[in-house]
């Protein structure tokens, strides 16, 4: 430890008082990161929680982790399927890794770049936030995704998405989907359509004859009642697993699962905006369950009748309900509020993905318009709160 | 009518060195200072020089706003010196204290004898006055106020703070002649809280003309604030008075003694405190020869009052004028490798990103480390899991730092102090100094409306 104590300590006169100014934010968020700093309470409580952000942030990617291990497996599984080439797990796994560790890199380079600079110019210390941003945008982007897309979105999310705003904590979108948003109508033959949820379908090389790629959704928005690829049945079950083509780390509902426990039990994720965004999607599910028969066309009517417990299951809905609409800073930031907002990103995700043909999955604009309405839901929280203090003034008048 | 009731938001820091029931010695304290300071909103005027020989209840300086809010000596002796610093403001005043105590005689007298104008001169002569607090804004009350009703908080739930029912044996009739005086004060009612579930001493017990409810729950169900708020909360306009016991009793002494007493049961706590107990002390008493033995370790802080709201004294300082206990816990200046990322066995955290939730009856020695950086408001809903009003924290402070009048008058700034965010500020991810925040705009309104 003390050496990598005595490199901060060399290199710190070259970026405080020398040449590499605008590298100072860099070197301190890597002190920081090394080191918690030796800053005691100056004012206010003497004794201070163990947490900050840093670990809050850390948490966040620990939970991320088993959804990006099945991630890499699933790229590779579909891959080499639509080749129609034998692996093994293993294989499978390293030509994921083969993906998306590159795009890993090139987001935070390119996100920590922004930040850097404009803690810089701000001259304030780098928030962690980025850390979790970072690792969600590779895991929303389907797997053929050119790098330098990646890189165009990242720092569009960050410069537009957030730095606009003020920064960490003063976002109105969530940064990663904000990138992904990005990406989809920027570059939408990259990041729609049949061809772009399995690695090398695009370029088509070596691709088994008739081999389609459409994931589950679009098979039922297209009216398929059993939707398969290559003779794989796309099921629940599969889909539950994550045996599946989609984004890279939203496959996986079981292991999204993992990932919601470790934030549901460590506090760090909002339980209520994962059960109220569940019981949102079950409830607008069933609902349509209940009217399917009213649909004005035989495709519709397929999608609509989907038991409505298997829209958890299909897509991006668990990513987004656990790990994007849990964004503390762009959800709903009051406890009542967070009720409201969850039940109605449930309730939308399902609608858009329905209703809409050209948006089989609902996920990233159902959470991107409830980020939009959550400083509403909150202030009418709040002013219910204000009332109450309002009224109960003037029935203390009224009784003096 | 007495209610129960149970305060479910909160958290009992659970910390090492509770203070023994019993007494120590108490060395004897030459050095004594008043610091003006620990008034808040209060400009000193100097009415006594450098030099001068005063007796216990004279007065050394008077608030500039209101020159009858009076600070006095709580002993005799010589002042030794003014200690100012930038812009010459006052630090502290310095009195050496002579080896017997002579007290200015400021009349024996009952307080049902006398109207409420003449408790009032009488208090406010005394140098007691500024003990009786006001809510809104946390600060000394003014005399010409007349509160809605006064408030005492019989229980203490703060980090190893002091046994109340242990510091008041014996007190019972000063007790209640400082409760017959404050009972003149206001219209209302005088509201003594208890700990359910403990067996009140008898001052306590006994005390006639309060109003007794009981509470029970984590901290901060012994702050006055939270007791206000379950109560009878605080409107706009409203003004109610609040007052320590122990203040109480300095009270009751002033009209049953005739003079000032400013003597306390102080509890002396902490881990690096080696036989923590409890001492008689006086405001404003030198701390060093109480704390120059049986200390543990060489780099302390010395805190007059509790781990959350007491005030930063060092080896050298004083005991607070409100304060009543003595907190020493080791300095927490030390880096740490990769503290963010390991598992965190054994640390100190209400969140369960640390491993120590499986070992919830652990008491802890906790350091002044800030473990971690100040950073932006990201995490939402920590704060209400410890702060038991029905009031949004955070939307509060962000109001409060934009200076927005209205919108903190709406979301009930007249019904906290500083103290009340104590605990948020302890677990706040982004380390904010939230009661400098909140004592900020608790100034800031007063500002303006007043």
């Amino acid at each position: 430890m003390k050496f990598i104590q005595n490199i901060l300590d060399k290199t710190r006169p070259a970026v405080t008082t020398g040449k590499l100014k605008p590298l100072y934010p860099l070197h301190n968020a890597l002190e920081t990161m090394m080191f918690v700093p030796d800053h005691t309470a100056h004012s206010g409580a003497h004794v201070r929680d163990s947490i900050d952000l840093k670990r809050t942030m850390v948490t966040v990617i620990f939970a991320l982790v088993p959804a990006m291990i099945f991630g890499m497996w699933n790229t590779g599984y579909w891959h080499f399927t639509a080749l129609g080439v034998e692996s093994t797990l293993m294989e499978n796994f390293l030509y994921g890794v083969q993906i998306l560790l590159p795009m890993i890199i090139v987001t935070y380079a390119a996100g920590l770049g922004v930040e850097i600079l404009f803690s810089y110019l701000r001259k304030h210390p780098v928030n962690e936030g980025f850390l979790v941003s970072g690792m969600l945008i590779p895991l929303i982007m389907p797997a053929d995704i050119p790098l330098w897309m990646v890189a165009i979105s990242t720092i569009f999310a960050v410069l537009i998405g957030k730095e606009v705003f003020g920064g960490t904590g003063m976002n109105i979108l969530n940064p990663a989907l904000t990138a992904r948003a990005f990406a989809f109508f920027a570059y939408p033959s990259w990041m729609s359509g049949d061809q772009v949820w399995i690695s090398g379908l695009k370029s088509g090389e070596g691709v088994v004859d008739g081999f389609s790629g459409a994931t589950a959704l679009g098979q039922y928005a297209a009216g398929s009642e059993a939707p398969a690829i290559g003779g794989q049945a796309l099921d629940a079950y599969h889909a539950f697993i994550g045996q599946i083509p989609g984004s890279i780390g939203e496959t996986s509902t079981l292991a999204i699962l993992i990932g919601a426990i470790m934030l549901i039990a460590s506090g760090i994720g909002s339980w209520k905006i994962m059960l109220s965004g569940v019981a949102g999607a079950l409830t607008m599910g069933l609902i349509f369950n209940l009217v399917a028969d009213y649909a004005i066309s035989t495709d519709q009517q397929v999608y609509m009748a989907l038991p409505f417990w298997q829209h958890l299951v299909y897509g991006g809905f668990a990513f987004g309900i656990v790990l994007m609409a849990t964004d503390p800073v762009s959800a709903a930031q009051t406890e009542k509020g967070k009720w409201i907002y969850g039940f109605l990103t449930g309730i939308f995700c399902i609608m858009i993905r329905v209703f809409n043909p050209a948006f089989p999955e609902g996920v990233m604009l159902a959470i991107l318009f409830m980020n939009v309405m959550a400083p509403l839901i909150d202030h009418y929280v709040i002013q219910a709160n204000v009332k109450k203090r309002q009224k109960r003034a003037q029935l203390a008048t009224a009784n003096s | 009518m007495s209610k129960l009731i149970k305060i479910r938001k909160g958290y009992d820091i659970k910390l090492v060195g509770t203070a023994e029931l019993k007494f120590g010695e108490t060395p004897r304290v030459s050095h004594y200072a008043l610091i003006p300071d620990d008034f808040s909103g209060v400009i000193p005027k100097l009415e006594a020089r450098e030099g001068d020989k005063v007796q216990a209840g004279d007065v050394i300086f008077h608030s500039k706003v209101d020159s009858r809010i009076k600070f006095c000596s709580p002993v005799s002796g010589e002042i030794a010196e003014v200690v100012r610093g930038e812009k010459r403001k006052i630090m502290a005043i310095r009195i050496i204290a002579e080896s017997e105590t002579t007290y200015r005689d400021l009349g024996k007298a009952n307080p049902s004898d006398l109207s409420r104008e003449q408790v009032i001169e009488k208090v406010l002569s005394s140098g007691i006055w500024p003990t009786i607090q006001m809510r809104p804004y946390g600060r000394i009350a003014s005399p010409d106020d007349k509160p809605r009703a006064i408030f005492i908080s019989g229980m203490d739930t703060a980090p190893l703070a002091p046994d109340l029912n242990f510091a008041l044996q014996g007190l019972e009739n000063e007790f209640q002649t400082g409760i017959d005086a404050l009972a003149k004060l206001t219209e209302g009612k005088v509201y003594l809280s208890l700990e359910n579930g403990v067996s009140a001493c008898p001052a306590f017990a006994n005390a006639k003309g309060v109003e007794v409810n009981h509470f029970e729950g984590p901290h901060p169900a012994g702050n006055v604030g939270t007791q206000i708020h379950h109560l009878a909360p605080i409107n706009k306009g409203e003004v109610v008075w609040t007052m320590k016991p122990q203040d109480v009793v300095m009270l009751g002494r002033l009209f049953s003694e005739g003079r000032y007493n400013a003597s306390k049961v102080v509890a002396l706590t902490g881990s690096e405190v080696e036989a923590p107990q409890y001492y008689h002390m006086v405001a404003g008493a030198s701390i060093e020869g109480l704390v120059s033995s049986g200390i543990k370790g060489s780099n302390n802080r010395f805190i007059s009052g509790n781990v959350l709201t007491g005030r930063n004294t060092g080896a050298k300082g004083y005991l607070g004028y409100y304060d009543t206990q003595l907190t020493v816990i080791p300095e927490g200046d030390q880096t740490e490798f990769l503290g963010w990322v390991l598992p965190g066995f054994g640390k100190f955290s209400l969140s369960k990103t640390f491993l120590t939730w499986m070992n919830p009856n652990k008491k802890f020695v906790l350091d002044t480390n800030m473990h971690g950086e100040e950073r932006a408001f990201v995490v939402t809903g920590q704060y209400e899991k410890v702060f038991p009003f029905d009031i949004y924290p955070q939307q509060l402070i962000k109001a409060v730092m934009v200076r927005d009048i209205e919108l903190m008058e709406n979301l009930g700034i007249y019904e906290v102090t500083d103290e009340d965010f104590a605990l948020c500020e302890v677990i706040c991810t982004s380390k904010l100094p939230l009661q400098e925040t909140v004592r900020e705009g608790l100034d800031y309104m007063y500002k303006e409306m007043n």
